[in-house]
């Protein structure tokens, strides 16, 4: 056989293999929205899930999915933004350091489960806290932290060396040249991160079940009040997100139309998730074209 | 003499003012004090983190063989998982997890570099227009629906083809290939990308064809990349929880064929976790296996990082 | 192939006591981990003059220069003294960001922030605790004035400084540094990214900062400093070979290093 034949063959293959990827994309997203856009109603997404079944409206398990999200980047954007300041301007090139890159590391490759089942065993077993919002927010934290962190450092260090030495030039202290030079230039590249890391705290689950629980208790949302126990804000409340919900239908529920109901709640998620990648797209360019050229 | 004398001290005065002013902290020191106060206690935190979940993940998932006082060699080899009975052999598990991550890697990873050849070598346009996105998406979707998705078409779909129940190793093969290939691809894309383009050039100066170059040159140096990636799937794949557990049917058995009802190290986790108490043998067992889990994320890192390394000694020298 | 010149003979002045000193190095060395890149450099530099450091690409200008202000810290050790008001500003207890204030510098390439044309100014003031809205816009007016921008910027303080032109950006470096009211200017090859119009509406500002500032500029091109110095140094090699005053030096070189150097034939 000829390498012009092979070639040929080889190309076809791999034009094939494309065509099957985009193929099994197409096929998931069309499958979801077909199967759930007509099942999506607004006394769907607004109404509350029958305890027992888990049929019904999926209203309170999407607040829950942006309360818990809220709460995690109010958590989680801080002490990144810290620690990739850290890495990126008072991290010497030693052996300290290095361990710690590794240990970032390590984190961010552990399986969610084994997080989630960290903060099942510091929240609700050795604090006795339960399961509630807050567990989650933080189990989230813990598995949103080292992505996070690694963005934003690699943002900040982006920046050019001659913006620093401008600022540090004029006597500006190191933090002040960070926070008030770098960060704004830096800001398109964090925001497209913190807002891609949304989407997937949004669509997490499996750090979830034994943290933020698995059960939606039926709030009062005319209580907005957070130290009252019936208040949606209530962080000490349990709180089944949508992502959590999906697969308690699919494994537990015991509706009838169960399939349906997680094809319209996959849709919903979905749909959420395409709006944040969406979101950070455009939000970054947006900021990128803010900082650098007039306005 | 009197007025040299004053004229000194008046020098010595300013020169005095001076070192004052030149040696005492000011809105900068502080500020930067602040900061470096801030940014230490933000990765304190991140390390403490890391530092309690090895510590108590460990301690708790020791416990069976120290207080239990389970042997090592039966947990691990042995066949029978019945923990409420005290038998934990946790083999199943353990097969059922290599089963699923081996098979979906060796799945995925053609599709991986087929599509990773495409974007660089063959359409760079195309991928960056079309697969791009498409990759971005796959990655995108959250585990649950992908488990939603491998239950609702992938577990029948089996069911029709060779009967049974539909749950098993090959359903969560096939869920988990979707779910490792853009990890893997984008990896992938990335070290094709690094290789230095007079190779190409010059094989293909030399009258090679691109399939030539690309199997003969690109994908050779590029393979410690490659490696990696599919380590990085793996890993994925090894600690997915969720999505397998909705298709891999939860039978603590042996697995037999590819097509029967099986578990992994995750789905047993989820399930089972909730419904143990606290101390408890059963419950100690459970955090054993997310030890090993622990373990293996463990390991997957450095063997990223002993890839690495190579990589860079052959290129050093 | 270079030619060896020796580093015995060189021909550095020193100032009698009735000249008064912006600052002073005594000994100073500055090593890049093992690269020895500068050598005891005794050099003066007088008040109110503008002082050219010239050599060849590699030769330790801006190795010096930045230790100057200490914007080497944490980047190479440096060792010896610096003199400042009788300080000696090289110790590690002094307060850097307190010395860069008096000690300003302008870069090569010209490094606005990515902020409009009045905060590139007003920021660091503000950072040092200047608060007042008049006094704020007087300094953005005399320092851009200063810096010869003032005619072409005024109607647009607030556009964003990455739209100016690299020379108008230059010039805004400029006086953000001099809206600091440092005492001494050091300038790494300011010119060196600029056309030729803006390259003299740069000098001709320097010419003018003088009577305030003490300055201290590295440049390549030996018009520049002659046109613009009064003292000059020669650096070969991380050793300061030749310092005298420019006139001297253009008409009347010390050493053979010196004059194959700006006689072109070095090398
Ligand atoms: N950041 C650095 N790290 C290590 N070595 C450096 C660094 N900066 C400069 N050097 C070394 O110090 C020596 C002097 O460099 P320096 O930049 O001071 O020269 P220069 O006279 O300013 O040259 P040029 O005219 O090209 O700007 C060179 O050998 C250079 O390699
Ligand atoms: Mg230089």
């Amino acid at each position: 056989m000829g390498a012009k034949r092979t070639d040929f063959i080889a190309t076809v293959i791999i034009n094939l293999i494309v065509a099957a990827v985009v193929g099994i994309l197409i096929f998931l997203l069309a499958y979801i929205l077909i199967a759930g856009l007509p099942h999506v109603s607004w006394s769907f997404l607004t109404g509350t899930t029958d305890a027992f079944s888990g049929a019904g409206g999926i209203g309170v398990q999407l607040f829950n999915s942006f309360y818990l999200l809220v709460l995690t980047m109010l958590i989680s954007i801080p002490i990144s933004l810290g620690a990739g300041i850290y890495l990126a301007e008072y991290a010497k090139d030693n052996w300290r350091t290095s361990l710690i890159r590794s240990a970032i590391e390590v984190l961010s490759s552990l399986p969610s489960v084994v997080v989630g089942l960290f903060g099942f065993l510091l929240f609700v077993v050795k604090f006795k806290i339960g399961f509630s919002v807050i567990s989650g927010a933080i189990a989230l934290t813990f598995f949103n932290l080292p992505l996070l962190t690694r963005n934003i450092e690699e943002s900040l260090s982006a920046v050019p060396r001659n913006q620093r030495e401008a600022g540090l030039s004029l006597g500006l202290s190191k933090w002040k040249t960070e926070i008030g030079i770098i960060l704004p230039v830096a800001l398109p590249g964090i925001v497209t991160g913190i807002v891609l890391s949304a989407g997937r705290v949004f669509g997490e689950a499996a750090a979830l079940i034994y943290t933020a629980g698995q059960s939606a208790p039926v709030t009062n949302f005319a209580d907005w009040n957070p130290m009252d126990a019936a208040s949606p804000l209530n962080p000490f409340r349990p709180a089944e997100t949508l992502a959590v919900h999906i697969w308690k239908v699919n494994t537990e529920g015991l509706a009838s139309n169960a399939s349906q109901l997680s094809a319209a709640a996959s849709a919903v998620l979905i749909i959420a998730v395409l709006l944040f990648n969406l979101g950070a797209r455009v939000l970054g360019n947006f900021l990128y074209r803010r900082v650098t050229a007039s306005k | 003499m009197e007025q040299t004398n004053f004229q000194l001290k008046k020098q010595d005065a300013q020169s005095h003012e001076w070192d004052v002013r030149l040696h005492r902290a000011t809105r900068a020191t502080r500020e930067d004090w602040l900061g470096r106060g801030i940014s230490y206690l933000c990765i304190g935190v991140i390390i403490l983190v890391v530092a309690s979940m090895l510590w108590f993940i460990t301690s708790k998932g020791i416990a069976t063989f120290t207080q239990n006082h389970v042997s090592l060699w039966k947990f691990l080899s042995g066949t029978n998982w019945a923990p409420d009975q005290g038998n934990i052999g946790a083999l199943p598990m353990i097969v059922g997890s290599f089963a699923v991550t081996f098979a979906a890697a060796i799945v995925a990873t053609p599709f991986a570099v087929g599509t990773a050849i495409f974007m660089t070598e063959i359409s760079p346009n195309k991928g960056r227009k079309v697969l791009q996105p498409v990759i971005e998406l796959l990655v995108g979707i959250p585990s649950v629906v992908y488990g939603f998705i491998g239950l609702a078409v992938v577990v029948p779909f089996m069911r029709h083809l060779v009967g049974g129940s539909g749950f098993g190793i090959i359903s969560a093969t096939f869920v988990l290939f979707v779910m490792v290939l853009p990890t893997i691809t984008t990896m992938t894309v990335d070290s094709l990308r690094a290789v230095p383009r007079h190779y190409k050039e010059a094989s293909l100066a030399l009258g090679a064809t691109r399939w030539q170059t690309v199997s003969r040159v690109i994908l050779r140096s590029a393979t410690p990349g490659i490696l990696t990636a599919v380590i990085f799937g793996m890993a994925r794949a090894f600690g997915e929880a969720l999505a397998v557990q909705m298709v891999i049917g939860n039978a603590a058995i042996m697995p037999k064929n590819l097509i029967s009802p099986a578990s992994t190290l995750t789905s047993q986790l989820t399930t089972g976790i909730g419904d143990t108490i606290d101390g408890t043998l059963p419950n100690n067992a459970l955090w054993s296996l997310a030890l090993i889990l622990l373990l293996m994320s463990l390991f997957f890192n450095a063997l990223v990082r002993f890839i690495a390394k190579r990589g860079q000694l052959k290129n050093g020298r | 192939m270079l030619k060896q010149y020796s580093f015995e003979k060189t021909a550095v002045q020193t100032f009698a006591g009735n000249v008064s000193l912006a600052m002073r190095t005594e000994n100073l060395q500055v090593f890049y981990g093992a690269n020895h890149a500068m050598h005891d450099a005794d050099l003066g530099f007088p008040k109110n003059q503008i002082t050219a450091l010239i050599g060849a690409s590699g030769s330790g200008k801006s190795t010096y220069l930045r230790s100057l202000n200490r914007m080497n810290d944490g980047i190479a050790t440096v060792t010896g003294k610096i003199w400042y008001h009788d300080v000696d500003i090289n110790e590690p207890n002094v307060n850097i960001y307190e010395i860069r204030r008096h000690i300003g510098m302008v870069f090569q390439r010209p490094n606005p922030f990515a902020k409009s044309i009045r905060e590139n100014i007003v920021y660091a003031l503000k950072a040092n605790g200047i608060k007042g809205k008049a006094e704020l816009e007087e300094r953005v007016e005399t320092s851009l004035k200063g810096a010869a921008l003032w005619d072409e910027v005024k109607d647009s303080l607030d556009k964003s400084a990455l739209a100016l032109s690299g020379g108008q950006q230059q010039r805004l470096c400029i006086a953000r540094s001099i809206a600091m009211e440092p005492d001494v200017l050091l300038l790494d090859e300011p010119c060196s990214a600029l056309d030729p119009i803006s390259t003299v509406k740069v000098e001709e500002t320097l010419l003018q900062l003088q009577k305030k500032y003490s300055i201290i500029i590295v440049t390549h091109n030996m018009q520049q400093a002659a046109r613009v110095s009064s003292q000059c140094a020669f650096f070969h090699l991380g050793h300061v070979m030749e310092y005298t005053p420019t006139a001297t030096m253009f008409s009347n070189p010390q050493i053979p290093a010196t004059q194959d150097y700006i006689s072109g034939s070095f090398g």
